[in-house]
């Protein structure tokens, strides 16, 4: 029989801890929360599977689900293929390199609360450059805290505008590992522009793809502060995505029950949708 | 341990979860390899894949319950082992 060395684990040992002290118990008590209320001074009354069944049931919680859902699909529809595009349309090789890497890169380096921040004086109606000009210049009415419509263009453009780059870099990474004979063999063949993106391009970024998606989505569909930070969920509950309204029920209610199941409810569809991405886009590799 | 609240079915929950993976740690210490194999899904999976979807999928079997006829929760229960047994032995 073929003996193993598992010396190997002591090594994972430390960030086991690390993960062990900053999640893992952190969910559990979360979990222990879900069936439980609490006034606060640490006293807990057992409540059951109550706070899941009235959550299922909330139109307040399906409200913000679906916003979620329509926020995370538009952004994702939006920057894949724009990301896909500027990655192909940036040089390979020479002088501006470094130049688009750098000015693409740059959106990233912000601060979230800082883009939620230069997003509101840039599209404020009166005092905003963009708010202004659409306003007061073109006479297009515009305004993202008054109008529903605004408001989720605004954040939308905001979250490409902030996340876009990251896709880009990922693409750009994956095209230029591509080698030239690939390029010269499409050539010979007489392949179309639309075939070398289609077999060539596309499946030589397919695993970068798979992670820009996958992070994308996971922070889309977990994001809180750039709209917050903008819109503060308005105008009305339009843009109440899920966490800002996890965040009002558990510190703004004090309603750390139903706060914590609709934590878990989140958690099971983040895990299932990140795992359903991943299969799907890693299902024809050979393992 | 107060601050983390402990009930005891949420304790049973994790006493379970994490003994499946010790019978999983002990199993790949008697056979390397996880078992790999190509299931009914399609995908190929491991035991410790198999062992994820029974749960993950639980967890969704008891939530659409719960949210569509409410407690008692039996009947999502035998429909639970049913999908972990069908992961298992056929994903």
């Amino acid at each position: 029989m073929k003996t193993e060395n598992q010396k190997a684990w002591f090594f994972v040992l430390p960030v086991l801890l690390l993960v062990a002290f900053n999640a893992l118990i952190p969910m559990m008590t979360v979990v222990n929360y879900s069936v439980q209320e609490t006034f606060g001074d640490n006293m807990f009354f057992w409540e059951g599977l109550t706070w899941f069944e009235n959550l299922l049931r909330s139109e307040r919680f399906h409200a913000s689900l679906g916003r979620q859902f329509l926020f995370t699909g538009l952004i994702l529809a939006i920057e894949i293929p724009l990301g896909i595009a500027i990655a192909m349309s940036m040089p390979r090789k020479g002088f501006w390199v470094p130049f688009c890497l750098v000015i693409m890169a740059l959106p990233m380096l912000i601060p979230w609360n800082v883009v939620g921040a230069m997003w509101n004086i840039f599209t404020l109606p009166d005092i905003g450059l963009m708010g202004y000009f659409l306003n007061h210049v073109l006479g297009i009415s515009y305004d993202m805290t008054q109008n529903v419509f605004a408001a989720w263009v605004t954040i939308i453009i905001m979250d490409v505008w902030h996340w876009t780059s990251l896709v880009v870099l990922l693409s750009y990474a994956g095209l230029v590992s591509i080698p030239e004979a690939y390029y010269q063999a499409a050539k010979i063949d007489g392949a179309s522009n639309f075939a070398v993106f289609r077999f060539i391009q596309l499946p030589k970024m397919k695993n970068v793809l798979t992670i820009a998606v996958l992070l994308r989505f996971i922070d889309s569909f977990n994001i809180y502060t750039e709209p917050f930070v903008l819109t503060g969920g308005g105008p009305g509950n339009s843009t109440t995505l899920l966490s800002i309204d996890l965040v009002k029920i558990a510190l703004g209610q004090f309603d750390l029950g139903p706060a914590a199941a609709m934590s878990l409810i989140y958690f099971a569809i983040t895990l299932l949708v990140s795992w359903l991405f991943y299969t799907l886009m890693t299902k024809d590799d050979a393992r | 341990m107060s601050w983390m609240a402990w009930t005891w079915p949420t304790a049973l929950l994790f006493i379970g979860i994490f003994s499946a993976m010790g019978v999983l740690t002990i199993l790949e210490i008697k056979s390397p390899g996880g078992a790999e194999r190509k299931g009914a899904l399609g995908l190929v999976t491991t035991r410790g894949d198999r062992l994820f979807l029974s749960l993950l999928g639980s967890a969704y079997i008891f939530l659409a319950w719960l949210g569509f006829f409410g407690t008692p929760l039996w009947a999502p229960l035998v429909i639970a082992i049913c999908w972990a047994t069908f992961c298992f032995w056929k994903v």
